[in-house]
């Protein structure tokens, strides 16, 4: 998703020259061409964010369309002041980027892990939180956050992602989009799980299940048209994510529907659960650990129905 | 609005602002008094001397920037913007009362010249970092000046924004520390064993002074001296005294959170020779 956002992001400045891009010491040679192009819109505020995001508010008091971009759990938890008073209370576009959204560091420890940041970041008011499935999404959202007169959060993975989509999809901020049909089930899909959740729908298929899946890349505002049709229509709806299920996007669809009366199905939150991982591991091996790897959210569904 | 005016017309209108917010805080009931009080030159050599700011036109792109960081003084800038003819009286009557757009920390743009939102410590450097940038992106030749308090000095982000500054090389962002040597509960050497915010900004890459903070017209020199010719942003320590003006406040912390009863209203403006 990375090099998608840094292709992406140039594209758009060399459209835009209210856009500045500012890096946390971090997307080594990743931003060569930007910098080239854009010298005077790129800024490494070095390993300092709690500035950087600051800094970048101030751009934006002044017109200008500041990005933020670092590794997703210094963007967010450890710059929660920042982005509420600097950002959000003073309602200013900037765009929050996260890299290495949920597990895609898991072998750095839990440091690198972002688990609750979309959390943090969804309750703030005037925020927008988008979780991109694929790279193609990434894509999308960045542009669409553009046309936003106020905060974004974009929360990415980080490399070599499978592709989901075939092309730039009709994304619209606050509308999911139904990447896979079926008529038993349905998953909502908020952010980097989105070929594991299209994985497991393939096997359940192959068991008899008929899975629908829908990218729910933005986690607020919550599709809410989407969401009555699903709870309507299908017997069980399982959000998948890959943070934890206190609080994400599996929580704000729990608070919406406690909301609503007689809907037919029933919820399942599948995410990451209440604890730090400390172990050593990779990404597949962190999603085992976690119960959220293809195979455990087969087993989970099959059990649940 | 650049240009000095007389000094004896500047002491009047600090004198006059520190009878205001005397009163402002007995009647709205509000604390941070000593706060106010140790800033009122700063803001009026900058309002009244330096900065370039037409009430007119309080939005224009090339206007001066003041950032209010230390926003717990907010009546301070409130009355200095109302003397300015940026704030109406009618605006500032409001202060503080229930549903107004005046509370006791500032909110961006709740009045024309209210450039930030401010009340958590340590937010005002890295924003106006970011407006003295945008200056420079945008090719106009605006300054920036960052008002902060000696205590705000303990958080990690005015550092984190001292270090990238002078990187940056942005010799248009100034900030002035109103170094009255109190935070709320206690000696601010006490809390952190900071001797010298001048050298401890020099050692960042500014170029620094330490300076008089209740003389008008010292800081009148020294903040239009903003580009300097070093290269080099610049940080202004006044050297002020918590609750300056009011015998029985000054260099008292109490008046951090004590609020005057009405005898005390009458007995500072009489001591102020505004009875």
């Amino acid at each position: 998703m990375r090099a998608a956002f840094a292709d992406e992001i140039e594209k758009l400045a060399a459209e835009d020259n209210r856009i500045v891009l500012l890096s946390g010491d971090i997307g080594n040679r990743m931003f060569d061409t930007f910098k080239e192009k854009f010298p005077d819109c790129f800024y490494n505020c070095g390993v300092a964010e709690a500035n950087m995001t600051g800094m970048a508010a101030g751009m934006a008091l002044c017109g200008l369309r500041p990005v933020t971009y670092t590794i997703t759990a210094f963007n967010t938890a450890r710059v929660l002041e920042q982005i509420r008073l600097d950002v959000c209370l003073q309602n200013l576009p900037v765009i929050i980027v996260g890299v290495g959204g949920g597990l895609s560091y898991a072998s750095l420890n839990a440091t690198h892990h972002a688990l609750e940041d979309i959390a943090f970041l969804r309750v703030l008011p005037n925020m927008t939180v988008i979780c991109p499935g694929d790279a193609w999404e990434v894509r999308a959202a960045l542009r669409a956050a553009f046309e936003i007169d106020g905060p974004v959060y974009i929360r990415m993975a980080k490399k070599n992602e499978p592709l989901v989509h075939s092309g730039m999809p009709d994304f619209s901020i606050g509308k999911g989009l139904i990447v896979k049909q079926g008529t038993d089930i349905c998953f909502l899909n908020a952010g980097s799980l989105l070929p594991i959740a299209m994985d497991a729908a393939d096997i359940l298929l192959e068991k008899g299940i008929s899975v629908q899946v829908i990218s729910m890349h933005t986690v607020k505002p919550l599709d809410k048209t989407l969401l009555l049709d699903v709870f309507s229509k299908f017997s069980h709806v399982f959000t998948l994510e890959e943070h934890s299920i206190l609080g994400g996007f599996g929580g704000s669809v729990a608070e919406w529907l406690s909301d609503q009366r007689g809907l037919r199905a029933r919820l399942t939150r599948i995410g990451t659960q209440d604890k730090f991982m400390t172990e050593a591991g990779k990404q597949d091996h962190a999603r085992e650990f976690f119960g959220i790897s293809k195979e455990r959210i087969v087993e989970r569904v099959v059990q649940k129905l | 609005m650049k240009g000095l005016k007389k000094s004896d017309n500047l002491e009047h209108t600090a004198r006059h602002i520190r009878g205001e917010l005397v009163k402002i805080s007995n009647k709205a009931n509000t604390p941070h008094l000593g706060s106010s009080l140790s800033c009122v030159e700063i803001l009026v050599a900058a309002y009244w001397g330096v900065l370039n700011i037409d009430p007119q036109k309080p939005d224009a792109p090339d206007r001066d920037r003041l950032i209010f960081s230390k926003g717990h003084a907010a009546t301070t800038l409130y009355l200095t913007l109302n003397m300015k003819g940026l704030m109406s009286n009618e605006t500032l009557a409001t202060y503080a009362k229930p549903g107004g757009i005046l509370p006791e920390h500032p909110i961006y743009r709740s009045a024309p010249g209210i450039e930030a939102t401010s009340g958590s410590l340590g937010h005002g450097l890295p924003l106006g970092l970011g407006i003295a940038v945008a200056a420079r992106i945008h090719k106009i030749d605006y300054r920036v000046y960052v008002v902060m308090s000696d205590g705000e000095c303990n958080e990690g982000s005015v550092w984190e924004a001292a270090m990238l500054a002078p990187a940056q090389g942005l010799e248009n962002l100034a900030v002035i520390v109103d170094c009255n040597q109190w935070q709320a509960t206690g000696r601010s050497k006490d809390i952190t064993g900071i001797s010298s915010l001048k050298g401890k900004f020099e050692a960042f890459g500014w170029s620094s002074c330490d300076i008089d903070g209740h003389d008008v017209n010292a800081l009148v020199e020294v903040l239009q001296k903003v580009p300097d010719g070093s290269g080099k942003p610049v940080a202004v320590i006044a050297h002020t005294i918590k609750g300056k003006g009011v015998s029985f406040m000054e260099d008292d912390n109490n008046w951090h959170y004590r609020i005057p009863n009405e005898e005390e209203v009458k007995k500072a403006l009489t001591e102020m020779g505004l009875l």
